[in-house]
């Protein structure tokens, strides 16, 4: 059973979180996520849980670290700026090998950058934004239900591994409404956790430790995590298509730029053009084997995104040259629109610049 | 008969301590674990010990231990407490972890009146990496980073961690000691006893700074450190009860 109902992005990230059981929120307040602590500090404690308003972001994600030691499924949320700081933290809740769950609603960077939408975290996200040699298992929504369902997920995931889960959203898909089926109630399941220091209680003692002064020790660790990576890598890619299978020309993009790349596609087709969508909805572990496919098919691709170029770069990797990949980027909350991206479609198809960065689009502008 | 009236407490491993000949932690950790056994936490007890010499705690203690990040040991203990909140938790943080880096940690989680227990080694100076100077240096001090004594024109005063937080109404007992004599030792383990009890009856957030030494990087012999601390530390650094309610 499940009910219909129109929800916000921000709001969706908490409902899925407290129906997989998720009974710890430590978060600070940052635009464009604020609805979630706040809806938080209401909700958590009435399934409950704890809600601590944290002094920064930084302590943040230290709370999250001490509460995931219990064992108990917990969970911070912010947005870029605020994401950054936590970077230390995320890099001892891996090192520790903990189950943590941390939702990125991006905005627009570098810097204060400002409170619109963004997607130049990714590379932040996905190639370890923190010191040393570990992954963020990644999951980006597309969709107010997939902002429910995939945070539900990212607390499964993050128990199986034991490793932190981040979701990466963005500023429209926290602030947008739309329909969302909810489910009564989600799968999900929650394994015996005997590692966790909750006092020693009829065990030996526990420790939770990020700290391998041996470097055999340390390095023994690290090839464990690397190992834990390539179990990603064989079971968690996720990815949706689009029309994919006569398409000359196959668009790839994840969140919200998505959703624009899946209005081009229509737009593309009634113009009798080819086109289809690649959506990675796991960022690490990358779809590359399926994008590799699609290159071996003679399909040419057309990265998008709001960026200057980060998730193309795993895409021209996964493709190795077998096929042109095109980029078409728009930043600093600036949203690239159907018929922009439909004229890079155009233009690929019609043999044009195989990378169409904005400067490019810059240059028409101020040319007209 | 012989009668056994000395042992390692229960909550002490038998590992061999790292720190240097004539330091304190030592002697803290000891005083921790007889607090522990006397009054029967151990199989609640969550630890959490922060960067510096005092990194490898987590061997010393027999209870459950969590290593934090440099400065962040209130925010991990804060995250422990508030969901287990039958468990007893403690931290053990250093100048530069507690009074530097982890300040702001510190000062909140004095003004939730989170309920947690903080053991304080004030010992004014970075021991771990080289003897570089701390947030509690005293005026006129040498260390590494300032080889002509501290001087407050460049690196401004020294911070005073219980009269700062005794201004908040979150904590419930704040105080300072020396275990630098049989009669200092006494009363810090009479601290720590009455800062864990605090946690115990549910009444906040607890502190004991302890005075502490460095021979290593002091360049003094144990003994003439331990008098530097009765003669010189206290004299800037007094000792007693700061909050008790």
């Amino acid at each position: 059973m499940a009910t219909k109902t129109l929800m916000k992005g921000n709001e969706a990230i908490v409902k899925g979180a407290i129906a997989a059981g998720c009974r710890g929120f430590f978060g600070y307040p940052i635009t464009p996520q604020n609805e979630i602590p706040e809806y938080m500090s209401s909700l958590m404690p009435k399934a409950g849980g704890v809600f601590v308003q944290a002094e920064s972001e930084v302590a943040s994600i230290n709370m999250v670290y001490g509460a995931a030691c219990t064992g108990t499924r917990v969970m911070t949320t912010s947005s870029s700026p605020g994401i950054s700081l936590m970077q230390e933290g995320i890099s001892y809740i891996a090192g520790a090998e903990l189950p943590a769950v941390i939702v990125n609603v991006q905005r627009g960077g570098p810097g204060l950058g400002n409170i619109a939408v963004g997607q130049a975290d990714y590379f932040q996200a996905v190639k370890g934004g923190g010191h040393g040699d570990y992954k963020l298992l990644t999951l980006a929504p597309w969709s107010v239900s997939e902002c429910y369902h995939l945070t539900a997920l990212a607390f499964d995931l993050a128990d199986k591994y034991r490793n932190p889960v981040m979701v990466l959203a963005d500023a429209i898909l926290g602030q947008m409404i739309e329909t969302i089926e909810v489910p009564d109630k989600i799968e999900t399941y929650i394994p015996p956790k005997p590692w966790a220091t909750t006092g020693r209680k009829n065990r030996d003692k526990n420790i939770i430790n990020s700290l391998w002064i041996v470097p055999q020790v340390l390095e023994e660790l690290n090839l464990k995590l690397q190992a834990k990576y390539a179990l990603m890598i064989e079971h968690e890619v996720r990815y949706d298509e689009y029309k994919v299978e006569d398409a000359d020309l196959v668009l790839v993009a994840y969140g919200t730029t998505s959703r624009l790349c899946k209005t081009v596609v229509d737009m593309a087709r009634k113009e009798g053009l080819n086109v289809g969508l690649f959506r990675p909805i796991s960022l690490f572990p990358f779809p590359s084997i399926p994008l590799e496919g699609l290159a071996e098919r003679g399909k040419k691709l057309l990265v998008v995104e709001m960026s200057h170029g980060q998730m193309v770069e795993d895409v021209r990797l996964s493709v190795n040259g077998k096929t042109s990949v095109g980029f078409y980027g728009r930043s600093g909350g600036m949203v690239p629109t159907p018929s922009e991206i439909l004229n890079q479609v155009r233009d690929t198809l019609n043999g044009g610049s195989s990378c169409s960065c904005c400067c490019r689009t810059r240059s028409e502008e101020v040319s007209r | 008969m012989t009668q056994k009236v000395f042992e390692r407490p229960r909550a002490l491993s038998e590992n061999t301590f790292s720190y240097c000949a004539g330091c304190l932690h030592g002697v803290v950790h000891r005083l921790i674990a007889e607090v522990i056994d006397e009054l029967d936490l151990m199989e609640r007890t969550v630890g959490i010990c922060p960067v510096g010499c005092s990194v490898f705690m987590y061997d010393y203690m027999e209870c459950d231990m969590i290593e934090a990040s440099h400065g962040r040991a209130p925010a991990v203990a804060t995250g422990v407490k508030r969901i287990l909140p039958g468990s007893f938790v403690f931290a053990y943080q250093g100048d530069g972890d507690l009074a530097a880096i982890g300040t702001a940690e510190t000062i909140h989680s004095a003004a939730r009146g989170e309920n947690i227990s903080v053991v304080f080694i004030n010992n004014g100076t970075y021991g771990m990496t080289g003897g570089q100077m701390a947030p509690t240096t005293l005026v006129g001090a040498k260390t590494t980073t300032c080889p002509e004594g501290r001087d407050p024109a460049i690196a401004g005063y020294p911070i005073k961690v219980c009269e700062l937080l005794s201004s908040l109404d979150g904590p419930s007992y704040i105080a300072r000691v020396a275990p630098v004599s049989a009669g200092g030792l006494a009363k810090t383990k009479a601290a720590i006893k009455k800062a864990f009890q605090k946690q115990l009856d549910g009444k906040g957030f607890s502190l004991v700074e302890v005075l502490s030494n460095c021979p290593t990087q002091w360049n003094m012999s144990p003994i003439d450190s331990l008098k530097w601390i009765e003669e010189t530390a206290t004299k800037h650094y007094p000792l007693g009860e700061f909050v008790d309610r």
